[in-house]
């Protein structure tokens, strides 16, 4: 895994390398290297969030729904930017709407997952 | 022009912070007794990558964002500490169209803003963003349908017309081809009133989907549905960090997205049918072809609370089947009560839990923790069902199609293949149960009319009470 990790490193290094040295290429090359970047990360989340989640027990799959989502909830992050960038009133207006219901997920998620793993207790040792 | 790279530097810092946080925090779910502090770690990385954000150098008015956290927050905190456990799977269902609502409207403001840059998105940006508000538009109706059948405003029965399957195709085509359309026009920056035209009724057509994909699905299959829609939101939201270049986003939408598609594998392999089946095949439209044994000539036989006391009161072994009726009744509390009574009078009590027993992944299991059943009396169907021979009493509370040994035996069943809980193997069964009625496949449970099954009709929740006051007077 690490050397898996070192070698995509050593790749995005060498993209970003050569993505400087033909700056002066056409405009949309570079757009394309900066997002193959992106599909490794993505890939490399994808596969470490499926060995992950493979081993998790069905015992704790609907906390785990409940954490994905929350966690991916991290839109809001995209939302601010939206509603707070110097956009037209309306797009602005657009990204509150968008903040509400991301924050709505990452308060409610997170609140809710909390709720329901604090009710998954052992066998208490006989007094 | 130093203070915004040093600013930037930060928010990259938090937010590499915020997804090695969601990584771990997912790991700690693997084990019950790290899963809470992992789900800390993971809400920390959230606040983190929140701060994070709010320094970006794009920001220039907060009032919009603040307006948006506080309403947020005013409705996303009662939602999580009030939502009763029962009502989880509409919650969860809900909660994905909050998450595919937000991601949508980000596609949709973020290519408006193209407009207005020379150049416009270019093609893989309009790939992404093209993907993000399709996908995001169609979990918005398709959660909010999937919420409707949980709580029961839409009809749980699958929902068929004639020609239904051909209207479905041409509205997803309809959709698709807007959007290749969209990606490969935008490619010139041609951002004219056409393309704005085509992308809103892509987003239309997209709404449209979600509605259709999901109303001919009934409510057994609905594990299946919430987590692919879990999956589509986690894909939207990934989608969304493709199209504005943030690479969290990037992480937790794969995140999310991985999670909801092992779900839905998991939870149609535990039903047998593929992915396709689930979402094309309802199962009221194969039902006249079936060569389902009927149930004429064959009995059951019913016994009372007080026969049924007698034998779960004296069983040294006994392992409860828990099913949907088992939610319907709000039975969890009951049944948590029996248990503890069998085992104060020397017995043994497991819980035996089907990976689609209920509504969503996991709800048996997180009803019987809220009614204070320790999670090492359950057990997954691998786990359990070699131990039903030993067992002296399987108690069936609510379930069905999922014991049915027809299963196993009957070629001709429409479940055939489906892995059961060996319920049968048990020397004697005791089901719970309303009525007669059959189970979401509409098929007959031959569990029923074994020599060694007594029906215990009536209301889960009021039979079991009957029976814990029977037994405690033994």
């Amino acid at each position: 895994m690490t050397a898996l990790l070192t070698a995509i490193g050593a790749a995005a290094a060498f993209i970003a390398v050569t993505t400087a040295d033909t700056a002066t290429a056409a405009a949309s090359t570079t757009l394309v290297d900066a997002q193959i970047v992106e599909v490794y990360v993505f890939l490399l989340a994808a596969f470490t969030g499926f060995q992950i989640i493979t081993k998790v027990p069905p015992l704790l799959h609907t906390p785990l729904m409940a954490a994905t989502n929350a966690i991916s909830a991290i839109s809001l992050v995209a939302s601010i930017v939206i509603a707070g960038a110097e956009r037209p009133l309306f797009i602005n207006i657009m990204g509150m709407v968008a903040v509400a219901a991301a924050t709505i997920n990452v308060v409610g998620g997170f609140v809710i997952t909390d709720r329901m793993l604090k009710m998954f207790r052992k066998t208490e040792a006989p007094k | 022009m130093i203070d915004q790279q040093i600013g930037s530097l930060f928010v990259q810092i938090a937010y590499i912070g915020a997804s090695a946080a969601f990584i771990l925090g997912l790991r700690g779910l693997t084990k019950p007794d790290t899963a809470r502090r992992g789900m800390q770690l993971a809400a920390v990385g959230m606040l983190l990558a929140i701060i994070g954000t709010l320094l970006n150098h794009e920001i220039v008015t907060y009032q919009f964002i603040i307006i948006g956290l506080v309403v947020g927050s005013a409705i996303g905190l009662p939602m999580g500490l009030l939502v009763p456990m029962t009502a989880m799977p509409q919650r969860i269902a809900i909660s994905h169209m909050f998450g595919a609502l937000a991601v949508t409207l980000v596609g949709i403001a973020e290519f408006l803003h193209y407009r207005d840059i020379a150049g416009g998105p270019g093609v893989v940006k309009m790939i992404a963003l093209g993907f993000e508000t399709l996908f995001g538009a169609l979990t918005i109706t398709g959660s909010f349908m999937a919420f409707g059948k949980l709580q029961g405003f839409v009809t749980g029965r699958p929902v068929t017309f004639p020609g239904q399957k051909l209207i479905n195709a041409a509205v997803f085509l309809g959709a698709v081809g807007l959007y290749a359309t969209l990606v490969l026009t935008q490619s010139g920056g041609a951002t004219g009133d056409a393309g704005l035209i085509m992308f809103a009724v892509m987003t239309a057509l997209a709404l449209i989907i979600g509605v259709t994909l999901v109303l001919p699905i009934g409510g057994a299959d609905m594990p299946v549905v919430v987590s692919l829609l879990n999956s589509y939101a986690g894909l939207a939201a990934s989608a969304t960090g493709f199209a504005i270049g943030n690479n969290i986003l990037i992480v937790a939408g794969a995140l999310d997205g991985a999670s909801g598609f092992i779900l839905s594998i998991l939870m149609s392999k535990a039903m047998n049918r593929s992915f396709a089946n689930v979402l094309f095949g309802a199962f009221g439209g194969e039902k006249a072809a079936v060569s389902a044994k009927s149930a004429e000539g064959l009995t059951t036989r019913s016994i009372s609370a007080e026969d049924a006391a007698m034998r779960i009161g004296y069983a040294r072994n006994v392992i409860i089947v828990p099913g949907y009726g088992m939610a319907v009744a709000q039975a969890q509390h009951a049944v948590r009560e029996l248990a503890e009574l069998i085992e104060k009078r020397g017995g043994r009590v497991r819980f035996a839990i089907h990976p689609v027993a209920g509504r969503m992944p996991g709800h048996m299991n997180v009803l019987l923790a809220e009614a204070n059943v320790p999670y090492d009396h359950l057990f997954d169907l691998e786990e359990i069902n070699e131990e039903f021979h030993a067992c002296d009493v399987a108690l069936v509370l609510g379930a069905n199609d999922v014991t049915n040994p027809a299963a196993k035996s009957d070629p001709g069943s429409p479940i055939y293949g489906m892995p059961i809980l060996n319920v049968q193997d048990a020397e004697q069964v005791i089901v719970v149960k309303r009525g007669m009625a059959t189970g979401f496949a509409g098929i007959e449970n031959e569990l029923f009319y074994l020599d060694k099954t007594s029906m215990l009709f009536g209301d889960a929740k009021s039979v079991l009470s009957q029976v814990v006051t029977e037994v405690k007077g033994l």
